[in-house]
């Protein structure tokens, strides 16, 4: 038999909590050495899927299917395709970076935030795995309250409630409507087809009459949308980066917000393809003021963190903008950018991370000069900044070329509008490096601050390889994703083709 | 040699990746022999393939060299590769040869400098940046170029990062250049969705099928100038060059006057047959270029900073070379773009050498006299202005005069009229500089006169190559003679010719070329007479004409007018959006609607009971309600 090595991959995790509840919990190092240990060991594992994995074919790989409660048509279904490929991976490749970021930073409560953490991963790559709906749903729940956690108890003492549960409150609203369609899909098919089950890839052959698919698919994709988030359900996404410790920041802009990107790709748009179509104009709007509204609000930021997070709000504009054109270049650079903004945006966050162990402050008025100080710190800051700026040659360019090349080809000027975000992205990035990092030093208290140790080079030397990687070799990655991407838009492309005939249908039942 | 074309901006990116890593705890020289060499390697491999080429038949040019496929989705593939042909190779020679004479310069100029390896770091990268723009034989990959240099031109021009100006000024190009870039970008969409690749001569062969004229390709041809204007520091984005002069010296040399400046005429050269089918973005061109020719000259007149002499200066001659490009003469253009590499990066580099020999003072009201203190700079500088300023037989002449007098022949009297003028200028304002700083009565600093000193034979070799080049670089162009016409033959396989009618009499172009001359003479004298003669002239004048001479001392104005009219709305705007819209419209509706909840329960808190089974059953009905409704 073949080895589970999706469930592996989910409950492993799982295993190591287990462990670490029965390590003291005054021993920091162990803890921390432990949680470490898993998470490469879950890293180690999650290899495999990369060099085993079939790039030629669109179909779901390493499956496994177990009944879980027959009677209720709810099974426990994993499988893999190419974009759950590459979220996966950039998850098991984030949390040992991510463990090794709490070494000095997190102090307190230790085995606690080292169980939320293995917690928050567990959930997080069952989510991408998980081809059940009701199982997607159990995840997709689970990974909330670990990262509710880590904003509310290891957060900024300020406003870390507030932030918190304004996260958890927003994301439960969402969840909640998108529950119900959840359900009505599964009655709906049962109705239908006398089969009542959760099973995705069922459901994905149901002709779902458009008026149902229109309330479904805004049921939906108000969920993903704020995880997104798009504008204008963005607003959890500042309080909840600012306030939460380094780590969750991280973790949350690298692997929580593509949830809801991913969650378009696997549910809204194949379970519900004509009202898709029939969407693209509000939701290709809606990102290109995401790109335009989160860089000119970047630009007038006073904290980093804040900063940061609206940059996200601009760089995932540009991942849904790509996901809306339904064409193969929007599809496969808006995939790639969501692993881009995972390690740019990741990486960031650990920057503003570590200084903030120095400094204790967030504000870019604090700083200035730190160049002379910190020239490695300098140099690693400014290549991800260009990174993030997308420069041809690092990472970011691929991902936010191919999007505005896909967008060209449907909207020429929601694809010129968008572009502008790449003038604004450098005029924000650069503004705020120069605050920080150029001139002379001015606080007396910049003046001697350590330049970064080698646990800190440790954590951004693989992000950075990476960055370089898929900017100069972006077909490693690329070609990963090039069957999925294909299947996925023959198949749109269908639903492009019948949506006259649906409507029809459509407008003779209302009659 | 053909084949290992791909190695030649690989020796520069060696050398970055060498001296980035560990240039730190490498002894000087050694950083300055790697960052030497390597470019030195990357010339003499530049030679070898442009000798070869010219032993090849024509029917194997030219040359692509694909690397590896570099980004593909669906049916867009574009490689890394290179187009070794006419164009490219000159255009290697001269990146390669100027920024090798550049780099041994600077091991001079920067010797004391604490930041050593890291100013070679980035010169490498920037070397390499530009050869990938120059050497690709697609539009992507030469803007993998075009972004990069823009990017080294950002660290160099902020490399002294500690100085506020330096690192406004550092951003400012790049951000100004992102706006050319947005529409290189938006430029090439259209050209991949019009002919379905990026690749220059395929693009080239399927433009053909299209009429003179098209909408797209007009459209096309128009926003890659965008990019050009960016780039290539034209209206209306020319600011950022002369706040550029912040850059060590032999930045400024180097990547804003012989290189990266250029890119922008490069690569409308390099679309003449894009531009051939769309006489609207030639007019274009030419216009912007006229202007900028003659808008920069006048504000050199009244700069004090030599480098910014040479700024302005720059910016002009640019607009020369677009003009060239506008009216046609793209071969002019290159040729041009040619001879100015050799005669401005001289400019810079002794500019270099008089400031490194008065303490680094830029300012010419504090020169004056340095003629025999420091002769090799002194002479070597005289040879670039009689250059630049077109006077026979130094290199500028030919180029500048092949511009003017196509400009004449295709009846384009507008173009070749401003171009008149702004060479009368050039000639003015550059020999107003020599006079300044090399003639005269010393206005140099006391403290500092005693000291001036000739640079070591680091700095002034260059500077003699670069002389010897300004002198001879011109003969590959000789008009008249038949067959004198070297540079032109060997590039017209490169270019698409807009065509003019028949050849004028020989007469017609000495005719022209006197005039030329007189022109420049006349410039010359103007600038005798009001520097030397007549020292009170100056000064008297700018009092006389008070706005007009404010005017153009200000700049025009031109920057408090973008920061007026662009930067500071955008500042406010945005202020706007986050303090209004997202903290009070967007997340006041959302905490609006939680106060709403709050407000809410606190009136039917009698149903909360804090028995899970209630609020279960009120949800299970709840949703069941929802389903039952919607299937119903």
């Amino acid at each position: 038999m073949q080895l589970p090595i999706l469930s592996l991959l989910i409950f492993f995790p799982v295993l190591g909590i287990a462990l670490l509840i029965f390590l003291p919990r005054k021993n920091h190092r162990l803890l921390k050495l432990t949680t470490l240990g898993i998470a490469l060991v879950e890293f180690g594992l999650s290899l495999p899927l990369w060099f085993r994995f079939d790039s030629t074919t669109a179909a779901m790989q390493f499956m496994e299917r177990y009944d879980w409660l027959p009677q209720y048509g709810i099974s426990y279904i994993l499988g893999l395709d190419g974009f759950s490929l590459l979220l996966v991976l950039l998850t098991t490749f984030l949390t040992p970076l991510c463990v090794l970021a709490t070494w000095e930073d997190i102090q307190t409560r230790v085995k606690e935030f080292m169980i939320c953490i293995l917690a928050l991963m567990s959930g997080m790559i069952g989510v991408f795995l998980a081809l059940d709906l009701f199982l997607f749903y159990v995840f997709w729940e689970v990974m909330l309250i670990p990262m509710y956690l880590l904003i509310g108890v290891w957060g900024n003492p300020a406003r870390r409630v507030y932030a918190a549960i304004k996260f958890f409150l927003y994301t439960m609203f969402g969840s909640l409507l998108m529950l119900v369609a959840i359900l009505v899909l599964y009655f709906y098919h049962g109705k239908v087809t006398g089969v009542y089950t959760f099973d995705l890839l069922k459901l994905y052959g149901l002709n779902i009459p458009f008026n149902m698919q229109f309330w479904m698919f805004l049921a939906f994709g108000l969920a993903f949308a704020i995880k997104v988030p798009m504008f204008p359900f963005h607003t959890w996404l500042p309080d909840a980066h600012t306030e939460a410790p380094t780590v969750g920041s991280v973790i949350l802009a690298a692997v929580l917000l593509k949830m809801g990107t991913y969650g378009f790709l696997r549910f809204n748009m194949p379970l519900f393809p004509e009202a898709a179509y029939y969407f693209v104009p509000l939701f290709s709007v809606l990102a290109v003021i995401g790109i335009v509204y989160g860089a000119l609000v970047c630009i007038v930021q006073k904290d980093l963190k804040r900063l940061i997070a609206f940059s996200s709000v601009s760089h995932l504009g540009f991942v849904m903008l790509g996901l809306f054109t339904f064409n193969v270049q929007g599809i496969q650079g808006g995939v790639i950018q969501m692993i881009n903004h995972g390690l740019s945006t990741g990486a960031l966050f650990f920057i503003v991370g570590m200084i903030y162990e120095r400094r204790h402050t967030r504000m870019i008025a604090d700083f200035g000069g730190l160049s002379t100080p910190m020239p490695i710190y300098a140099t690693i800051f400014m290549i991800v900044t260009l990174s993030s700026i997308g420069l041809p040659g690092l990472n970011g360019f691929v991902g936010e070329f191919l999007i505005l090349l896909g967008t060209f080809k449907e909207n020429k000027i929601l694809a010129t509008i968008a572009a502008s975000g790449v003038i604004f992205a450098a005029v924000y990035m650069l503004w705020m490096f120069q605050r920080v990092m150029f001139g002379e030093v001015t606080n007396p208290k910049n003046k001697n601050l350590p330049d970064l140790s080698g646990r800190e080079i440790f954590i951004f030397a693989p992000l950075l390889l990476f960055i370089v990687w898929i900017g100069v070799y972006p077909s490693t990655f690329l070609n990963k994703i090039e069957a999925t991407t294909t299947n996925f838009v023959a198949k749109m492309e269908q639903a492009k083709a019948t949506k006259v005939t649906l409507s029809q249908v459509f407008k003779g039942e209302a009659r | 040699m053909i084949q290992y074309v791909w190695l030649i901006p690989v020796f520069p990116l060696m050398g970055f990746l060498i001296n980035g890593l560990y240039g730190k705890r490498l002894p000087k020289n050694l950083v300055g022999t790697i960052g030497a060499g390597v470019i030195g390697l990357s010339f003499a491999l530049t030679v070898a393939i442009f000798l070869e080429f010219l032993k090849l038949p024509a029917a194997s040019r030219p040359v692509e060299i694909v690397v590896y496929n570099w980004i593909a989705a669906g049916k867009f593939s574009v490689p890394i590769g290179f187009l070794v042909d006419p164009l490219s190779l000159i255009m290697l020679l001269v990146v390669s040869g100027v920024s090798f004479l550049i780099h041994i310069y600077s091991v001079g100029y920067m010797h004391d400098d604490p930041g050593f390896p890291r100013f070679f770091t980035y010169l490498n990268l920037f070397v390499f940046f530009m050869l990938i723009l120059v050497g690709a034989n697609n539009f992507l990959m030469m803007f993998v170029g075009w972004e990069g240099v823009g990017l080294c031109s950002y660290l160099l021009i902020g490399y002294w990062y500690e100085k506020q100006s330096a690192s406004d000024a550092g951003k400012k190009a790049f951000v100004v250049n992102r706006i050319g870039d947005f529409g290189f970008l938006l430029g090439m969409f259209l050209l991949f969705w019009t002919f379905g690749t990026l690749n220059f001569r395929e693009v080239f062969a399927l433009a053909g099928r299209y009429p003179v004229g098209s909408g797209i390709i007009t459209a096309a041809t128009l926003l890659l100038f965008v990019g050009a204007t960016g780039k290539s520091a034209q209206i209306p984005l020319y600011t950022w060059l002369p706040d550029a002069m912040e850059g060590p010296t032999p930045v400024s040399a180097l990547i804003h006057a012989a290189t990266m400046v250029t890119a922008g005429v490069y690569m409308v050269a390099r679309c003449s047959a894009l531009y051939a089918l769309a006489p609207f973005s030639l007019t274009v061109v030419a216009t912007i270029g006229a202007l900028t020719a003659i808008f920069a000259a006048t504000m050199g007149m009244a700069q004090f900073d030599i480098k910014r002499v040479l700024a302005y200066s720059t910016v002009s001659q640019l607009g020369y070379m677009f003009l060239a490009c506008g009216v046609g003469a793209f071969v002019a253009g290159i040729f041009h773009l040619m001879t100015h590499a050799f005669f401005k990066a001289l400019l810079f580099l002794g500019a270099g050498s008089v400031s490194h020999a008065v303490s680094g003072e830029l300012d010419m009201r504090r020169m004056g006299g340095l003629k025999d203190h420091i002769p090799i700079t002194y002479r070597t500088f005289l040879i670039a202005t009689l250059a630049i300023a077109g006077i026979f037989p130094f290199a500028g002449f030919f180029s500048k005069d092949e511009i003017l007098f196509h400009a004449l022949v295709d009846g384009n009297y507008f173009y070749w009229g401003i171009g008149t003028v702004a060479a009368f200028i050039t000639a003015f304002y550059m020999f107003r500089a020599v006079y300044m700083v090399f003639f005269g009565e010393s206005r140099v600093d006391p403290h500092v006169a005693h000291h001036v000193h000739e640079s070591p034979p680091l700095m002034t070799v260059p500077l003699m190559i670069l002389a010897f080049l300004s002198i001879v670089g011109g003969f590959v162009g000789f008009p008249i003679i038949e067959g004198g016409h070297k540079f032109k033959e060997f590039l017209s396989p490169s270019i698409t010719p807009v065509g003019h009618g028949g050849h004028p009499p020989v007469s017609l172009e000495i005719g022209l070329m006197a005039f030329s001359m007189a022109v420049a003479a006349i410039g010359i004298y103007t600038a005798y007479k009001l520097y030397m003669l007549r020292p009170d002239l100056p000064g008297w004048l700018a009092e006389k004409f008070r706005v007009p001479y404010d005017l153009i001392y200000n700049k025009y104005y031109v920057d408090q007018i973008y920061d007026t009219i662009v930067v500071e709305p955008i500042k406010s705007g945005s202020t706007l959006l986050w303090t209004q819209v997202d903290d009070k419209v967007v997340d006041g509706a959302v905490n609006g609607s939680a106060s709403t909840v709050a407000w809410l329960s606190a009136h039917l808190r009698r149903l909360e009971t804090g028995f899970l089974q209630n609020y279960a059953l009120a949800i299970v009905l709840g949703v069941t309600l929802v389903v039952g409704y919607l299937l119903g």
